[in-house]
């Protein structure tokens, strides 16, 4: 039986992986959003989890609407990519510093 | 009292001095001389009907607010009236004197172009000198006492082309503002005591501030204190030495300026203010030493400037100076109602005095050296009777206005017991002497002996380098008697000074006039033993001829006629043989040197080191600049963070994110 | 064949762990892929081990939505991306090991905060070592969502759907682009059209000058 303890820990080491995978693709935009999929996908395990322990159905609720703004978000930031691709023929995130103070 | 009638009496003024300032050049010359002697002339005439309510009717005396203004912390900041015997008198004076200025007025500036700006300022002056003397409280007093000290800054700068005009009022302006210091440091220190603005609190609270003591300077009497500072400001208003120098500078304005503010009324807002606050000065044995003792080093050393001026006007000036001296001094030796007395009779033959010298100036075409003038008694005999009138009332002849109040001064200074009465006995003593002198030397060398003006003309063509251009032109030079609307005032006034002494001493100096509007403590109350021998104005007068002071009169007279009129080489003489003494006095003790060289150059000095240190260095360099450089600083360090890029960003996010889980860790 | 309880556990811990193991495997393939389609690829493989691990927890409606919605529908949009654009590979992978260390750092000391709550510390008045009770025969998840969904989070609901139009627009507006010389119809234009736009009457000599 999976006990919510294995559940949370599988959760923590997906956003450790995902936030190591941000550390290591920093320059390419696409691996930074796809590495954000993977730490909403930890956040879901959570919620699952929470929900299945406690019996109680709005976590699941939850996920869904994660997963339904996690959609948004991704195809949103991927036509800013392609815009940003059509303006600069590149997505190196280091050619892209118009931040700097 | 209708508390209504008594606010038209300040507002009228008012009224037509707005519509004649603002509206001038609609209603045009004669609709502001018009307008604005309407609403004196009522004013003066409401004045009158209280005066005689109060006197006569027996009304009872008016104290209360007619308009609050606000209300913090519980004090009232509001419009009150204390109408009672001492106000009355003063708003008497003070409309009827303003009355015949307005009306002179329409004579002697006839031919300035800013004729309705001058209507309306002087009625604007009569509004805010009323205002002044008939305040209940603090606030208010301040007000009027700062509402009569910018229109006589305006007055005196009436001619604001001339250079001398603007360095007087100028100067008139710094100097009263030395003293305003020291008055609303006196209101503050009253407040602090009673938490209240009104007389009647500071009055009822005045035994108990004397046994208070201030820890400053070592510690001094709260009560003393107070008294010496709201008299400095009285200082600044009346002229009194060392607050003395704008004065005789003011006579760069016109002439009914001279007259109306600078001899009559306004100078004498710090007479009436101490006589106000005798149940506070009466507490003070301190502030009343150094009133008395300021008052009568003003009315000799000033009276002497007197004798070396040549402007007829100044020689008027350093006479009103000295008069006010002579108030000072009463108010010192505790005779308040002696300094009212004077203060009023004097308003009327020093406004007569300056008139008639207004008079002579427009006959000579604005020429005001006495050297250049002699013999007019003849071309002007209206102004040279009515002058002599006004001077006999100033030497205290007999019979006259001021003998009345003038003797009755000395007298009380004389009776007074305080420190350093009898140095002030002795300076208004000879003060006499001084008077007298300088006050025939003006008579003699104005209206009789030889023409001067005759050969002074030919030589210098026209010489009318302090009047306005109206009257220049033209080469005749004979003088001429002045219009009726110049002689008229001047009759006006010569009247009450001949008469007003003789008919109002018993009640006003011996009888209970003021009432309770004056508190005299029974120690001080040298006014009380003068009464006891009061037997009628003539026998007073009559006894007046057998005094000192009628003696030492009678020698300046003979003094002022051998030098000026008989031999006039001997003044020269006499002026080459004290050469240094001669000196001192044209250079006026050297007061305006050492206000011009030491006072203002340290000023100056502390203001530029002010300036540079402490605005430019401080605030503006460390403070504001330093601010703003700090600011870039810190800024230039933190934005090496801002690198721009995203991942940098990221990076801080979920460092601090670990970092913020672990700090829970371990704090919990 | 039925099992028994006792081994339904067990059989569910095996898949459970097995499941992780791939869903790990997966997620490490997807940081460190040389190639973004890759990447890709091993997303979609983690997506799918984990809605076989939800499936295991009785989420099953969320497991198939992971799959339509993630697997059939974003990851393509990603790969559409990925293949699209024509990417510098050798220029994004330059400097990849430069911030390595401190990737793994964070990473480590994230799991290690993780699991000292779940493993050593607790939480506070939660047993973390429980296990999820099954399901009654015959329950329905997605029916229990649906009534969950339509009736107390109608209102979030709806403006999910309007999140998503919203999305759907702006995802379009901001790719769309006018190319110069592009003919195409507008429509407003020939609506408000007016007859002396269209014709020009022109005054000429009937004859030219010589």
């Amino acid at each position: 039986m999976i006990t919510v303890a294995e559940m949370l820990t599988l959760s923590g080491v997906l956003f450790a992986l995902a936030v190591a995978g941000i550390f290591l693709n920093r320059k390419n935009i696409i691996l930074l959003l796809m590495c954000v999929e993977l730490l909403l996908l930890s956040a879901n395990f959570n919620f699952i989890a929470f929900s299945r322990m406690l019996g109680d159905l709005t976590g699941q609720v939850f996920v869904f609407f994660v997963l339904t703004v996690a959609a948004a978000e991704s195809a949103i930031g991927l036509a800013i990519l392609v815009v940003l691709f059509r303006e600069r023929r590149s997505i190196n995130v280091e050619d892209l510093n118009t931040l700097k103070g | 009292m209708n508390p209504h009638l008594l606010i038209a009496i300040p507002l009228l003024p008012l009224v037509a001095a707005v519509i004649a300032g603002l509206a001038g050049k609609f209603i045009g010359r004669a609709g502001a001389h018009t307008l604005t002697i309407a609403g004196v002339a009522a004013s003066c005439a409401l004045s009158l009907y209280v005066l005689k309510e109060i006197y006569w009717g027996g009304a009872a005396a008016f104290n209360g607010p007619v308009y609050t203004w606000l209300v913090s912390d519980g004090v009232h900041i509001q419009v009150g009236f204390l109408i009672d015997r001492l106000t009355v008198l003063m708003m008497s004076v003070v409309t009827f004197v303003s009355l015949c200025v307005h009306v002179y007025t329409i004579g002697y500036m006839s031919d300035d172009p800013g004729y309705t700006r001058f209507f309306s300022y002087i009625s604007l002056f009569t509004f805010s000198m009323l205002m002044l003397v008939m305040s209940n409280n603090f606030m208010q007093l301040f007000f009027g006492w700062e509402a009569v000290g910018v229109v006589s800054y305006l007055l005196i700068g009436f001619w604001y082309t001339r250079p001398s005009a603007i360095f007087a009022n100028l100067k008139a302006f710094i100097v009263n503002r030395v003293g305003d210091f020291g008055f609303i440091i006196g209101i503050a220190a009253v407040f602090s005591y009673t938490h209240s603005l009104s007389y009647e609190a500071a009055f009822a609270a005045a035994p108990h501030i004397v046994t208070q003591t201030l820890p400053v300077f070592g510690g001094v009497n709260a009560m003393s204190l107070i008294c010496i500072a709201l008299f400095i400001g009285a200082m600044g208003k009346s002229a009194q030495v060392p607050l003395h120098v704008w004065l005789p500078d003011s006579m760069e304005g016109p002439t009914p300026i001279s007259a109306l503010i600078h001899a009559a009324t306004m100078v004498t807002a710090g007479i009436f203010m101490v006589a106000r606050m005798s149940p506070l000065f009466e507490y003070s044995d301190t502030a009343l030493s150094f009133v008395m003792v300021i008052g009568a080093t003003t009315a000799f050393f000033m009276g002497v400037l007197g004798v070396v001026v040549n402007d007829i006007k100044r020689v008027i000036a350093y006479s009103t100076l000295s008069q006010l001296g002579y108030m000072t001094a009463a108010l010192g030796a505790s005779a308040y109602s002696a300094a009212i007395f004077h203060l009023m009779t004097h308003a009327f033959f020093k406004a007569l005095l300056f008139l008639a010298a207004g008079s002579v100036i427009i006959g000579m075409h604005h020429e005001q050296d006495m050297r250049k003038m002699g013999g007019l008694g003849k071309y002007m005999p209206i102004t040279a009777i009515t002058c002599w009138i006004g001077g006999l009332a100033l030497v205290a002849t007999p019979f006259f206005s001021g003998f009345y109040s003038k003797d009755a001064i000395i007298e009380a200074v004389g009776a007074s017991h305080l420190w350093g009465a009898t140095y002030a006995y002795w300076c208004v003593l000879l003060g006499a002497f001084i008077t007298s002198l300088y006050t025939f030397r003006l008579l003699f060398m104005t209206f009789h002996g030889e023409e001067r003006f005759r050969h002074a003309q030919a030589e210098h063509g026209h010489g009318h380098d302090q009047g306005h251009d109206a009257h220049g032109g033209h080469g005749v030079h004979e003088p001429h008697e002045s219009p009726l609307v110049v002689t008229l005032p001047l009759i006006a006034l010569a009247i009450p000074s001949v008469l007003i002494g003789y008919f109002t001493v018993g009640h006003i100096l011996y009888g209970s006039y003021f009432g309770n509007a004056i508190q005299v403590l029974p120690a001080h109350d040298v006014l009380a033993h003068m009464a006891e021998e009061f037997h009628g104005p003539a026998l007073l007068a009559l006894h007046g001829f057998l005094g000192a002071p009628f003696w030492l009169a009678l020698a300046g007279l003979g003094t002022a006629w051998l030098f000026f009129l008989k031999r006039p080489q001997l003044a020269d003489a006499a002026a080459r043989k004290f050469g240094w003494l001669h000196r001192l006095l044209i250079e006026k003790y050297y007061f305006d040197w050492f206000n011009e060289n030491v006072l203002a150059r340290l000023t100056r000095g502390v203001g530029l080191g002010l300036w540079k240190a402490g605005d430019e260095g401080l605030i503006d360099g460390a403070m504001v600049n330093g601010t703003a450089h700090s600011v870039g600083w810190f800024g230039g360090v933190v934005r090496r963070v801002q690198s721009g890029y995203l991942y940098s960003y990221a990076f801080w996010i979920v460092i601090g994110l670990a970092a913020l889980l672990g700090w829970f860790l371990v704090r919990a | 064949m039925p099992l028994t309880g006792e081994a339904t556990a067990v059989l569910v811990d095996i898949l459970f762990y097995v499941f992780a193991t791939l869903l790990v495997a997966g997620a490490l393939g997807v940081i460190t892929a040389r190639n973004p389609v890759y990447s890709a690829l091993f997303l979609v493989f983690a997506f799918i081990n984990s809605a076989g691990i939800w499936l295991l927890a009785e989420a099953e409606f969320l497991a198939i939505v992971l799959v339509l919605v993630y697997v059939g529908a974003v990851m393509v949009l990603f790969l559409f991306v990925v293949m699209m654009l024509d990417i510098n590979l050798t220029e994004l992978r330059r400097g990849f090991t430069r911030f390595a260390w401190l990737g793994w750092l964070t990473a480590l000391a994230l799991i290690a905060e993780i699991m000292t709550v779940v493993w050593t510390r607790g939480l506070a008045g939660v047993d973390l070592s429980r296990g999820f009770v099954p399901e009654p025969a015959g329950f329905s998840n997605t029916r229990a969502l649906g009534q969950v969904l339509y009736t107390r989070y109608a209102y979030p609901f709806e403006l999910a759907a309007v999140l998503l139009v919203v999305a759907i627009v702006a995802a379009i507006a901001l790719t769309l682009r006018h190319r110069p010389g592009l003919k195409s119809q507008d429509i407003s234009r020939q609506v408000a059209v007016r007859a002396e736009d269209r014709v020009r009457l022109v005054k000429m000599a009937a004859e030219k000058r010589s």
